[in-house]
């Protein structure tokens, strides 16, 4: 039996499925149709409720209420090993790969048969090396999958899930992680799988991914699934107005820079991570006044341990951070005091506390400031004055200064990192990932207040993954691959320019090929 | 969104440390039970022990002057996330202090003049004790939970030592000082208040511990060092992202914690026994814990928690005078399942109970 809609067959239909957790409704009578042979985009806000629709169908949650059929036949997912069954396979944001184990090990991982090895292992070689011809999904099957690129990594992922006979493939915002060649690469893997038959959906926050890779795009918003539409019908522009629920403007209008004097001052950067790896090699840069300088590169190439060791959470094994010309020492008390703001990477881990109230939040790290008393007494009175003004210039939601932090959402919580950094009047202001989990309406507000700052004539560095982010902002970006900033570029530089770059390939070479 | 909240806290504060107690009583029933009693006629003798006369409250709040003092250090070290076990070592070394300034003074001076340099004394020496510990912890990241617990085997040692062959009042065979005058006694509150608390040590300390407790609150919830400490306990990585130096916050954080271990020397050498003696703080610091954990950390949890932990000490020791086949022993017991089920096992019904709740509220909603 199946089910068909014209002549195209219907590979996966979710209907009527609700989900809810305590008074949050996650998933709210969505209904979903997946064709076999294409590629299916989900597309929507952070906390529209994606992942949790994912998460139904591949077992980790159970729908309060509604269907799921595949293949026309109505099925209950207890839990992923029955999603396997079905034929439902997943790339999770995070691999899941035994790091030390080789490729072979890590696909037949769970699917051996018999009491040894040998014989899975065998079977399995003939398999893969069969898939991987069908597929382009080349991988050297004796690696060791920590020696691996990203990139290769997820191909593994990918293996995986076909080497269990998946014919439907849920990839969960597959490209953070890759560089933009990379990106196509996968998305080729992509189209040969819809080719052969499969279905594949793609999760993503990326509006260029959908309109590139996707054949059908569904747009989540609160929950609900609004609109499912041929991608050739949409634009960039229509779904992120049906996204948000309004019109929103995804470039940043912003005048030419007009940079003064060098603030900051970098030389001969060495940071080593807790592991003993050296994660930044030899960086010098500087940040004048009144520009914005963006770090463009893949996750992982440093980044993450240059900021730190420039907010002086982390203690370089060598180099200097000057401001203003005077040195300042390692340690985020003296950072803050000298007028070095950060805004990191991680909000959740080192930016905020969760369990505290928005009021506490809204002044950490500069409640030792005499606005908030010159006795040992910490005034509540300022606490709350200042958290009022955070939420009405950021509109920061609910509007509740005693709301613990925990139960704003990301973009609300995100806002009030910024809004502590931006507005204690720093000299020079370390930013992170700053839309990451952040809703697109909100990406603009946070966009918009950034530029605003470096017309204020602040000196600003961005670190993001995001790379139409560092493009939209920065005045000078630089390109940090393995530790090193490999090269600088413009803004308008090509986005293969860039890539490049970020995958290592020096203007050198560039050059010479 | 509040009215959520404010369930939960209901249920943090009020119903799970009761329905602890609950269960804890439940079980030392049915051991009562076990062993041939009537568990109806020992609670009859544990209430009333404790709370039936003047002098049986007397005692009562007596004993929870005393686990104030623990219960107080404990919270206050466990809102910036460190657990000490300590209190019970600070408290002892902490009683050396208040003796050796008791010895000194109490021929010369009246008690409201040695109290303040005896208290000192008591908190000077209580937070040395827990010095070492903490910078352990702070610089070296030797875990306090066990550093802490093997300073109470070397306080005890210590102790002997000194007892014994320092200050030990001369062809005594007892391992103790001599009596304290006068000047080295605070007024029982008998004495200075018109009530009738009979026998009971009940003294002075009590205002000592309600003026502790108003510190503690203060310190946590008023001031910019409290605000500190309270983000260094919740996420240490977002505290030094701010600024606030870990190091610097458990060390102070356990020197409050130990000066307030050393002041229940106050209530116990100067209120009662009028001497130092060997053993003398009697597992208070370890009552500590469990009052600490049963108050949540807050100074009104903890005075609450006191007075039931003063309920059993003074009614246990009720039941074995009225009952003897309830031996001392079996009264430790039923002590212990409280300890175990308000301290150790204190959140193991909290999620049960909160779904339990919420099942009911949101039910109610779609009704």
């Amino acid at each position: 039996m199946e089910a068909e809609i014209g002549s195209v067959r219907l590979v996966l239909e979710l209907s009527g499925i609700n989900k809810s957790f305590g008074p949050v409704v996650a998933n709210k009578d969505v209904n979903l149709s997946v064709k076999a042979g294409s590629i299916h985009g989900i597309v929507g806000e952070n906390g529209a409720g994606k992942s949790t629709l994912m998460s139904i169908l591949y077992g980790f949650y159970q729908a309060d209420s509604g269907s799921i059929r595949v293949d026309g036949k109505e099925v209950g997912i207890p839990d992923s090993r029955a999603a396997i069954a079905h034929g439902i396979g997943m790339v999770h944001q995070h691999f899941k790969l035994v790091e030390n184990f080789t490729v072979l090990e890590n696909i037949i991982l769970g699917a051996e048969e018999g009491a040894f090895l040998s014989s899975s292992r065998r079977k399995a070689r003939l398999e893969l090396q069969r898939l991987a011809k069908e597929y382009e999904l080349q991988v050297d099957l004796e690696a060791v999958t920590e020696d691996l690129p990203v990139g290769v990594q997820q191909r593994v992922e990918i293996l995986k899930a076909l080497y269990r006979q998946a014919r439907i493939l849920i990839l969960d915002e597959p490209t953070g992680v890759l560089t933009p060649s990379e990106a196509d690469h996968l998305f080729r893997i992509l189209r040969r799988l819809r080719d052969e038959g499969k279905s594949v959906i793609l999760i993503t926050h990326k509006l260029r991914e959908i309109m590139d890779a996707t054949d059908t795009v569904s747009v989540m918003r609160r929950g609900e699934l609004i609109a499912t539409a041929p991608t050739a019908s949409m634009t960039k522009e229509s779904l992120a107005e049906l996204m948000v629920g309004r019109r929103v403007l995804l470039r940043v209008d912003k005048s030419p820079s007009t940079p003064g004097e060098v603030v900051f001052d970098v030389k001969g950067l060495n940071v080593r991570d807790q592991r003993g790896v050296r994660m930044v090699k030899d960086v010098s840069l500087s940040v004048r006044a009144g520009e914005i300088v963006g770090i463009a590169g893949v996750a992982g190439n440093g980044q993450t341990e240059l900021l730190e060791a420039l907010a002086g959470n982390r203690v370089p094994e060598s180099g200097t951070v000057l401001l203003n010309g005077e040195e300042i020492a390692a340690d985020p008390f003296r950072r803050r005091a000298a007028g070095v703001a950060h805004v990191p990477e991680d909000r959740h881990a080192i930016g905020l506390i969760l369990s505290f109230p928005l009021r506490e939040n809204a002044s950490l790290g500069y409640h030792r400031r005499p606005e908030f008393g010159t006795s040992p007494l910490l005034k509540r009175s300022q606490l709350q004055h200042y958290a009022q003004d955070y939420i009405s210039d950021y509109d920061i939601r609910p509007p509740n200064p005693d709301l613990r932090t925990s139960l704003f959402s990301g973009g609300n919580q995100q806002k009030i990192v910024l809004a502590r950094e931006i507005e204690h009047d720093p000299e020079m202001l370390l930013v992170g990932q700053p839309t990451r989990g952040v809703d697109i309406g909100a990406i603009e507000f946070i966009h918009r207040r950034l530029i605003e700052l470096r017309d204020q004539n602040k000196a600003i560095l961005l670190v993001s993954v995001e790379l139409d982010e560092i493009r939209a902002l920065s005045d000078r970006i630089l390109v940090m691959f393995d530790g090193a900033i490999v090269g600088e570029a413009s803004p308008d530089a090509s986005e293969r320019e860039l890539g490049l770059l970020m995958a290592g390939v020096t203007q050198e070479d560039q050059g010479r090929g | 969104m509040p009215s959520f909240l404010n369930i939960r806290q209901i249920v943090d504060f009020a119903i799970l440390p009761l329905m602890n107690v609950a269960v804890a009583l439940l079980i030392s029933g049915l051991v009562v039970l076990f062993v041939g009693q009537n568990p109806l006629e020992a609670v009859g003798y544990l209430v009333s022990g404790a709370l039936g006369s003047g002098e049986g409250i007397g005692f009562t709040l007596y004993f929870a002057t005393s686990f104030m003092f623990t219960g107080l250090a404990v919270a206050v070290a466990s809102h910036a996330g460190l657990f000490t076990i300590g209190a019970e070592g600070q408290a002892y070394l902490g009683g050396l202090g208040i003796a050796l300034v008791c010895l000194a003074l109490d021929k010369f001076v009246p008690w409201y003049v040695t109290l303040v340099p005896a208290a000192a004394a008591g908190m000077l020496f209580g937070a040395a004790w827990a010095f070492i510990p903490a910078y352990l912890q702070a610089r070296r990241g030797s875990h306090l939970v066990i550093t802490t617990i093997m300073f109470n085997f070397i306080a005890s040692s210590v102790m002997i030592y000194v007892l014994v062959n320092l200050i030990k009042e001369p062809g005594s065979m007892a391992p103790q000082t001599r009596l304290f005058d006068a000047g080295g006694l605070v007024p029982k509150l008998g004495e200075i208040l018109p009530v009738n608390i009979g026998t009971a040590p009940l003294n002075v300390s009590l205002f000592i511990a309600i003026m502790a407790a108003i510190f503690v609150w203060v310190l946590i919830w008023k001031t910019k060092l409290g605000f500190e400490i309270r983000a260094t306990g919740a996420n240490p990585a977002a505290a030094r992202n701010a600024g606030i130096s870990y190091v610097k916050i458990t060390i102070v954080c356990m020197l409050i914690s130990g000066a307030l271990a050393g002041l229940a020397g106050v209530n116990i050498l100067m209120g009662d026994l009028g001497k130092l003696q060997l053993d003398f703080p009697a597992g208070i610091g370890l009552v500590g814990v469990a009052v600490a954990l049963m108050g949540r950390g807050h100074p009104v949890g903890i005075a609450v928690a006191s007075v039931l932990f003063g309920v059993l000490y003074q009614g246990g020791a009720e039941i074995s005078f009225w009952m003897p086949n309830v031996t001392r022993e079996l009264i430790m017991l039923i002590q212990g399942l409280v300890i175990l089920f308000a301290g150790a096992l204190s959140l193991m019904f909290r999620s049960s109970v909160y779904s339990l709740v919420d099942l009911f509220r949101f039910s109610k909603r779609e009704a």
